[in-house]
């Protein structure tokens, strides 16, 4: 929290492993666990150098057992510490659906509110690495559909540096989804923190037509808008930041406002997030409306090895620019 | 223009469902050229056509199953324009039959735009938000041009068409005049008016006014219009059926009072917005609200919400110098009460002739929903209450 006022520049991974320092570093009852996290520094290297600060009590490698270290984790929350179990993408993550679904989401429910697991898992979610269909597909819906759980999606460098604190005061499990594709980029930041882990953002005003999305379709997103710019359509884009609870309130200003909108989400599109969003809008704002809502999901194959192929399968700017030009009649 | 009909391609064939076109419009075909791939349900059957000419129109999509006979497209014949060939088309009758059941037909692919977009065509598109928004505009909504998706009239298209048919200022009043007359004329065709007058003493009134006005700046006098107005409020407490609407021939009476004040205008004609809840507001909010109201009637620049939903009215020609007044109501208002000027008339009261400042209030109401008698108890109500200033 110290240093000097104004901006600082870094990259999502190093905004995402200062958020785990401080965390460490300010909670004796917060440890870090998953496959690879410690000596190997993490699969995405997101904690590179945690093992030699804070030792093997804090930074602990797992067996390659996403049940039986997501329990652990749930068995640490209910015991009173604050674990961070790190899953190494959200595809192995269906391993621990049990420990997830029937357990951390439930406790609380199922004890009539005598215990709560604070436990957040982070994982990486998301395709466009040519690492083929087992490690590229996205499940945020899966997890964004049920109760007992928040789940949360940075697609901001700022998003990824501040969103674990109150995820890790927050006395209920909260998962953080984080695009693989936004490692890399770099943005400045402010010193001040924003602790909001309940709103989505408008990262773009615009008034014609409102492109809502998260995560790692969020550049690709303000990439379209920035081109619809150049021909004259000025739309607003919404990152959604939050998954469940929806921040409808904020969705339902921006499309009323627009009157058009098109929901981007790199999810396959049968049951996807981006279904429900648009069945929200056209329950809550079918008067508003001067075009129907359109999605941009990805193909329904499972995630192409071939660099060209998952280029094909997945939302890309362009394809979000003829939806959003199509809503206008364009 | 030569229609290109699906021929019996089979003895038993009653239906085909077209699988595929193989020209495009403005393609040139000549005799036995194949042009398009029909399922007959028992093979899928390159259908040839035998006239020459140039495509102009597909009218079935891909996928859609039609009767034999059913037109699937239409061509230029050499020599042609398409404006003729417009010109000449059939009415949609001619069309392909509808739809047969669903059980049968096939959707087409949604990735097809061009041919999805002709069953469109037979309900035309208006976006949700633009059909609200030409309501609020009084837009007649098939007379707007639609540039949306699938040529949808939207929020922009209605704008547009309400900027190019608003009235331009000049005809206003004109508009206003227009207005005034029908209203008048449906008035007097349709309301069996009945009309009663009373002689109200004012005195007392007056004086209390004039000590209560004693009492606050000038900007914050209160005027006698104002007195008049909240006692006919709450004298239509007790006469209900006086205040509301006459609707598919039956009185519906008004939850709140919403006084609709007449207001000349200076360039001519007259509207009568409405002050809301004036039985629930003092006497000074009710004076605000008088003064404000005039002043925005004459600017023009009146809600709505105003305009819309008086209950009653009431006219004041006292200032012009009349007696009284026997107003037309405003349909579908049911009664409408006037006032003449309030001067110093000779007044017989307990054996003695006085100099008194006397008012005629005046009730115009709809024989429909009150009769003479009800009408009645509402003027001595009404002068009740004015001989009881403070408690207004």
């Amino acid at each position: 929290m110290s240093g000097p006022v104004g901006l600082s520049r870094m990259s999502y991974r190093e905004a995402m492993r200062q958020a785990l320092r401080e965390a460490l570093a300010g909670d004796p009852r917060v440890f870090l666990m998953g496959e690879d996290v410690g000596r190997y520094g993490g699969t995405y290297a997101v904690t590179k150098g945690l093992l030699e600060e804070f030792g093997p009590e804090r930074i602990r490698d797992t067996p390659l057992s996403e049940l039986a270290f997501v329990g652990a984790g749930i068995g640490a929350a209910l015991g009173g510490m604050r674990p961070i179990v790190e899953v190494m993408t959200v595809n192995f993550s269906l391993l621990a659906l049990d420990q997830i679904v029937n357990n951390a989401a439930l406790y609380h429910h199922m004890s009539g509110g005598q215990f709560s697991v604070p436990l957040v898992i982070r994982m990486a979610t998301g395709a466009g690495r040519q690492i083929a269909a087992q490690h590229s597909h996205s499940f945020e819906n899966w997890y964004a559909s049920i109760p007992g759980i928040k789940v949360l999606a940075p697609g901001t460098v700022e998003d990824a540096r501040d969103m674990l604190a109150p995820a890790l005061d927050d006395p209920d499990p909260v998962i953080i989804f984080e695009h693989a594709q936004l490692y890399n980029m770099e943005a400045e930041v402010p010193e001040t923190r924003n602790r909001n882990i309940g709103s989505a953002a408008v990262r773009r005003q615009g008034r014609m037509v409102s492109l809502i999305t998260y995560g790692g379709s969020l550049p690709k997103t303000l990439q379209a808008a920035s081109q619809l710019a150049q021909e004259g359509i000025d739309a607003e884009v919404v990152d959604l930041r939050v998954l469940r609870p929806l921040d409808m309130t904020t969705i339902l200003a921006s499309v009323r406002k627009c009157r058009r909108a098109v929901v981007v989400d790199e999810t396959w599109r049968t049951g996807s997030l981006a279904a429900e969003i648009t069945a929200r809008i056209v329950e809550e704002a079918f008067y508003d409306l001067d075009a129907p809502p359109s999605r941009v999901c990805s193909e329904e194959v499972p995630i192409p090895y071939a660099k060209h192929m998952e280029e094909a399968a997945l939302p890309q700017p362009e394809k979000i620019v003829a939806a959003a030009k199509a809503s206008l009649g364009r | 223009m030569i229609e290109f009909k699906l021929p019996s391609l089979g003895s038993d064939m009653d239906r085909g469902k077209l699988l595929e076109w193989k020209v495009k419009p403005g393609d040139s075909v000549k005799r036995g050229q194949v042009v398009a791939v029909v399922d007959t349900s028992k093979a899928a059957v390159d259908v040839e056509i035998w006239q020459v000419g140039t495509v102009f129109e597909q009218l079935v999509p891909i996928g859609e199953t039609v009767p034999v006979g059913a037109v699937l497209a239409t061509l230029l014949e050499p020599g042609e324009t398409p404006e003729q060939a417009a010109s000449k088309r059939k009415a949609p009758a001619a069309r392909p039959a509808p739809k047969p059941a669903p059980a049968i037909a096939v959707a087409a692919p949604p990735a097809v735009a061009a041919p999805s977009a002709a069953p469109l065509a037979q309900r035309r598109p208006v976006s949700p938000a633009a059909r609200r928004h030409a309501s609020e505009l009084n837009v007649d909504i098939d007379k707007v041009t639609g540039t949306g998706p699938h040529g949808a009239v939207t929020t922009e298209d209605v704008d547009k068409a309400a900027a190019q048919s608003a009235p331009a200022p000049s005809d206003r009043y004109a508009e206003m005049r227009k207005a005034i007359a029908a209203a008048m004329s449906r008035s007097k065709r349709e309301i069996p008016h009945y009309y009663l007058s009373e002689t109200i003493p004012m005195r007392r009134a007056l004086e209390w006014l004039t000590q209560e006005n004693a009492k606050h700046p000038v900007t914050e006098r209160i005027l006698v219009g104002a007195l008049q107005l909240k006692a006919v409020a709450l004298a239509l407490g007790k006469s209900p059926e006086l205040n509301g609407f006459w609707r598919d021939g039956a009185f519906q009476p008004a939850t709140a009072v919403h006084i609709g004040v007449a207001v000349s205008i200076r360039q001519g004609g007259l509207i009568a917005p409405a002050i809301h809840d004036v039985d629930k507001k003092s006497l000074v909010d009710l004076m605000r609200a008088l003064s404000d109201l005039v002043t925005r009637a004459r600017a023009g620049s009146l809600r709505s919400s105003e305009m819309s939903d008086p209950t009653i009215t009431v006219t004041n020609l006292g200032e012009q110098g009349v007696e009284a007044v026997l107003g037309v109501i405003y349909p579908p208002q049911v009664a409408l009460v006037g006032f003449g000027r309030l001067e110093t008339r000779p007044w017989a009261e307990g054996g003695e002739l006085r100099a008194e400042p006397l008012v005629t209030a005046s009730l115009s109401a709809d024989h429909r929903a009150s009769d003479g008698h009800r009408g009645a108890r509402f003027l001595a109500e009404l002068r009740e209450r004015l001989q009881h200033p403070e408690e207004l």
